[in-house]
């Protein structure tokens, strides 16, 4: 129990003598960011970010206001600024919502890990990360040999005045290694990562050695590789790039607070209209796509959303057939389309919208061998370089950092700069073969919303293989 | 006695979080702090209606710890309560030693000095939170507006234990919105200290007859080379990759420069290209996180060629550089692009037959090494034959080396440069902004 317990009734009672219902999301996470780069440890922060934003609900209108004092006499004072602005906000209100848009449940949640960060010491994290760096040292050419370490420890305690209270605790890691290899006028950067809801037993020196070896030596591949060909060919997605391609054009036009138009000012709007669910085909019978919170080790796993609602696996897209949208209670009342629990914020002093979570590429049943075993003339790629997709979410251009041609079913030369681009509708029917061993890939970095906010979410997917894509290289 | 403003509650107990940090340092230690404060108010507006009101209070304090060589940085949120804050203060001093005693020596260290003091206020008036709607709302009834309000004061200041502090505080807002027409939309800011219902009414008005010129057909323009116009928005946002890692020292020196060949003279720009960091703009405190005062005036680009990168104090340590008052992440803050002298009346006209873009969207970089940046056009963006607007385009990606578009391409620049203020608000808002004109150029690459 946080300390903030004690204050909230007594700031919740205050509430309510002058609205019908109020709410405290109280956050607390501390967040430290280890950076090794040639040998030499230059960054060591830490940053502990605690508040609590104070909710209301008046005249069917939610408003909030955030304070970091989080005393009774604090968090009333930020009530009453909530109180204000809202009751100026609610004549001019886009929707009208009501309390049940505010489910009163209670539990708790306590991500998977092994072993508690708060266990893991900084010796223990130096040494991998030194070691890491120290693994890429070969040639001259290796200019830049980077390790980083982000740990994350968050706490979210929602408390409502119908008697809801959920508690959830979450440990979370971002290793990441990066090689860049240069000589003359030409630079290639390799990188790998391991993201998600984990604990110290990603600090393992061994294994993070060898993925450490690994890219510095592909690093140097690329520095001595032909450019990418350019034309028409199929094309194999590795887990890693995967990620990007549903996130870019599965996770966000699916959002249905982007569909309503809320974020028409910044991110953009949809190609996917409310009409579309149920009936559009969204990609070939392969592409079955989840929301899934509850997979363990992804980074947007958890039990409750921000607005408290339970949180359950569903199925947006089956046998390529859009089915549902990425939208919490609020966007539901307000579209009548179902959706999910995904009202999300990204920190104590941001209100929630609708975020993705874990959005998930289902496995199929092939070999990565048999869907290399079905190209002719193509291309693999890894590892995402390049993101750019229109405010619609249609025509997109990604690029990778590692690629191999493919001739006659078999993995050939390494090629540098690959890129690709394409619609997404169209792209997705070209889905032709999925594999049946998928990876948990994620990024922390997620932005969106006015307030802009960044929020952590997970992908997961094996490789998938894509008929007659427009692939090139870069500039000559 | 009124109560005092947020300004003076968060100076007054800076100034003793500060004090009692420095009283408790030990020989050998120095710390640096850094303060990031804000009372903001957040409106979201679609469809000319509230989305989401947050009203935002924080204070968020750094502090960066210097001991034996090594060196630690603690942040941690502010409660604004005096024995609350001074024991996490104190904790925080506490973890940078025990975290210092575990750390391999920091060759780059840059050592703290007292690089002066300084104190700049800017008072504006604000709305209150009804009258502020009403003033928003009320000129544009009628339109489908989907907008963004941020206002109240920003706080930026920094001490070190050498004697050294800065003050920045400003009260200020920008209302970001778009209007839409079905699928089609114009976009626009209005930033100011003082609500001025006459300058925000001139500003619609604008918006207004841009989108009008949006409802002519709609023209579908294959890929291909187009000569181009970039409104002064658009072409912002194209030289804005440069702060991407283009004009960072480090990044150079670390293999990641798309400015690689720019900086050892293989490649030039235009010579009609010159980039300053320009703090007379008024847009961005002059100090950085270590306090150092960048000049008023550093030339980035000039007639082409690169004039200087942008080189931190650590960097400058590590690869023997000198320092120009870069920040940490070697980003400009206040980038400042030199008009040249194609009048707005002449821009159609020079322009002849190709496309005027007024936006550009999402743009990366997308072979680094040749500079090359993808992105898409967005908003009120045009074909033109004949020196006429004919009618809005659909949306075109596109993809370009900043070496090709702004070098031998670059036709010519706009007379006047427009300021964009900083707009970004991720965890908090940001300070800062650009000055840009429009450009013409030559054979821009569209490609899908």
């Amino acid at each position: 129990m946080t300390s903030i317990s004690h204050t909230v009734p007594t700031a919740l009672q205050f509430a309510c003598t002058q609205v019908p219902w109020a709410a405290v999301r109280y956050g607390r996470e501390c967040t430290t960011h280890r950076v090794v780069r040639n040998d030499v440890a230059q960054t060591n922060d830490t940053s502990i970010d605690e508040g609590a934003m104070c909710e209301v609900l008046l005249d069917g209108h939610f408003g909030y206001a955030a304070t970091a004092d989080l005393s009774a006499a604090g968090l009333q004072a930020a009530f009453s600024r909530a109180i204000e602005t809202t009751r100026a906000s609610s004549a001019r209100k886009a929707h009208a919502f009501a309390a049940r848009q505010r489910p009163a449940f209670s539990g708790s949640y306590r991500s998977a890990r092994t072993r508690d960060l708060d266990t893991t010491g900084l010796a223990e994290i130096m040494d991998c990360l030194l070691a890491a760096t120290a693994a890429m040292k070969g040639v001259d050419t290796l200019v830049n040999r980077m390790a980083h370490a982000m740990l994350v420890q968050t706490q979210v305690d929602y408390f409502t005045s119908a008697g809801a209270h959920t508690a959830q605790s979450f440990d979370m890691v971002s290793l990441n290694l990066s090689a860049t290899a240069a000589q003359g006028s030409e630079s290639q950067t390799r990188s790998w990562s391991r993201t998600g809801q984990w604990g110290g037993e990603v600090f393992a020196r061994e294994a993070t050695v060898q993925q450490a070896q690994r890219i510095a030596a592909e690093a140097l591949a690329l520095l001595g590789a032909p450019n990418c060909p350019s034309g028409p060919m199929d094309l194999v997605l590795m887990p890693d790039q995967m990620m990007l391609q549903i996130h870019e054009s599965i996770g966000h036009p699916l959002e249905l607070d982007r569909i309503l138009g809320d974020e028409r000012n910044f991110a953009g709007w949809s190609f996917v209209k409310p009409d579309d669910f149920g009936r559009l085909r969204y990609g070939s019978e392969l592409m079955n796509i989840s929301f899934d919170p509850t997979r363990l080790h992804e980074f947007a796993s958890y039990a409750y959303d921000d607005g408290g609602n339970p949180a359950t696996k569903e199925m947006l897209i089956e046998g390529g057939i859009l089915k549902r949208g990425l939208g919490a209670l609020e966007s539901q009342e307000r579209s009548g389309i179902p959706g999910v629990a995904n009202f999300r914020a990204a920190s104590w002093n941001r209100a929630p919208i609708d975020r993705m979570a874990n959005i998930n590429l289902e496995p199929g049943t092939a070999s990565l061998h048999e869907l290399i075993g079905q190209v002719e003339r193509g291309i693999l790629m890894h590892t995402n370089r390049s993101w750019s997709i229109d405010d619609y979410r249609n025509k997109f251009q990604f690029g990778c950092e590692y690629a191999q041609l493919i001739e006659d079913g078999r993995l050939g030369a390494v090629v540098r700069n690959p890129n690709y681009r394409g619609i997404t509708v169209d792209f997705w029917n070209r889905l032709a073969g999925v594999g049946r061993d998928d990876e948990v890939h994620g990024t922390p970095y997620c932005g969106k919303g006015e307030p802009n906010q960044i929020i952590r979410v997970g992908h997961a997917s094996p490789p998938c293989l894509f008929r007659g894509v427009e692939v090139f290289g870069g500039q000559a | 006695m009124s109560a005092p403003s947020f300004s003076q509650a968060v100076a007054a107990h800076f100034d003793q979080l500060c004090a009692l940090l420095f009283e408790n340092l030990r020989s050998g230690e120095d710390v640096n702090v850094n303060l990031a404060a804000e009372e903001t108010l957040f409106l979201r507006l679609n469809n000319n209606r509230v989305r989401q009101n947050t009203d935002v209070r924080q204070s968020l304090l750094s502090l960066r710890f210097h001991g034996g060589g090594r060196s630690v940085e603690q942040t941690l949120t502010l409660s604004s309560q005096p024995a609350q804050d001074n024991a996490a203060v104190l904790a925080a001093l506490a973890r940078c030693r025990s975290e210092a005693a575990v750390l391999p020596p920091d060759p780059f260290q840059v050592l703290m000095h007292n690089h002066g003091s300084s104190r700049e206020e800017f008072t504006g008036k604000l709305l209150a939170p009804e009258a502020l709607l009403q003033a928003i709302v009320g000129p544009a009834a009628g339109c489908d507006m989907v907008g963004f309000y941020a206002g109240g004061t920003v706080i930026r200041a920094n001490r070190n234990s050498k004697g050294q502090n800065h003050w920045f505080a400003t009260d200020n807002f920008f209302f970001d919105y778009s209007l839409y027409d079905g699928p089609k939309a114009v976009k626009s800011v209005y930033a100011a200290a003082v609500w001025d219902p006459a300058d925000w009414q001139a500003n619609l008005v604008r918006s207004k007859a841009s989108l009008a010129l949006l409802q002519r057909p709609v023209q579908n323009i294959l890929p291909g080379a187009y000569r181009t116009y970039l409104a002064p928005a658009a072409f912002g946002d194209l030289v804005g990759m440069m702060g991407w890692g283009a004009l960072s020292a480090a990044s150079w020196k670390q293999g990641r420069s798309p400015f690689k060949k720019l900086t050892e003279k293989e490649r030039r720009l235009s010579p009609l290209l010159s980039i300053d960091e320009n703090f007379s703009m008024g847009l961005a405190p002059r100090f950085n996180d270590l306090g150092e005062v960048a000049p008023e005036r550093l030339p980035l680009i000039e007639a082409g060629a690169l004039a200087h990168l942008l080189v931190s104090s650590r960097s400058a340590k590590e690869y023997g550089l000198q320092a120009n008052g870069a920040s940490g992440g070697e980003s400009p803050r206040a980038l400042d692009v030199a008009p040249g002298i194609l009048a707005a009346s002449d821009v159609l006209a020079a322009l002849g037959t190709g496309l005027y873009l007024s936006n550009l969207h999402y743009l990366n970089w997308s072979d680094p090494v040749s500079a090359r940046v993808t992105g898409m056009t967005r908003y009120a963006c045009f074909w033109v034959d004949g020196g006429e607007i004919v009618g809005p385009i659909n949306n075109l990606r596109w993809d370009e080396s900043l070496y090709d578009a702004l070098g031998p391409q670059l036709l010519a620049l706009g007379s006047e440069a427009e300021i964009s203020p900083e707009t970004g608000t991720y965890g908090q808002r940001n300070l800062g902004g650009m000055r840009s004109p429009g450009a013409l150029i030559e054979g821009f690459n569209f490609t899908l």
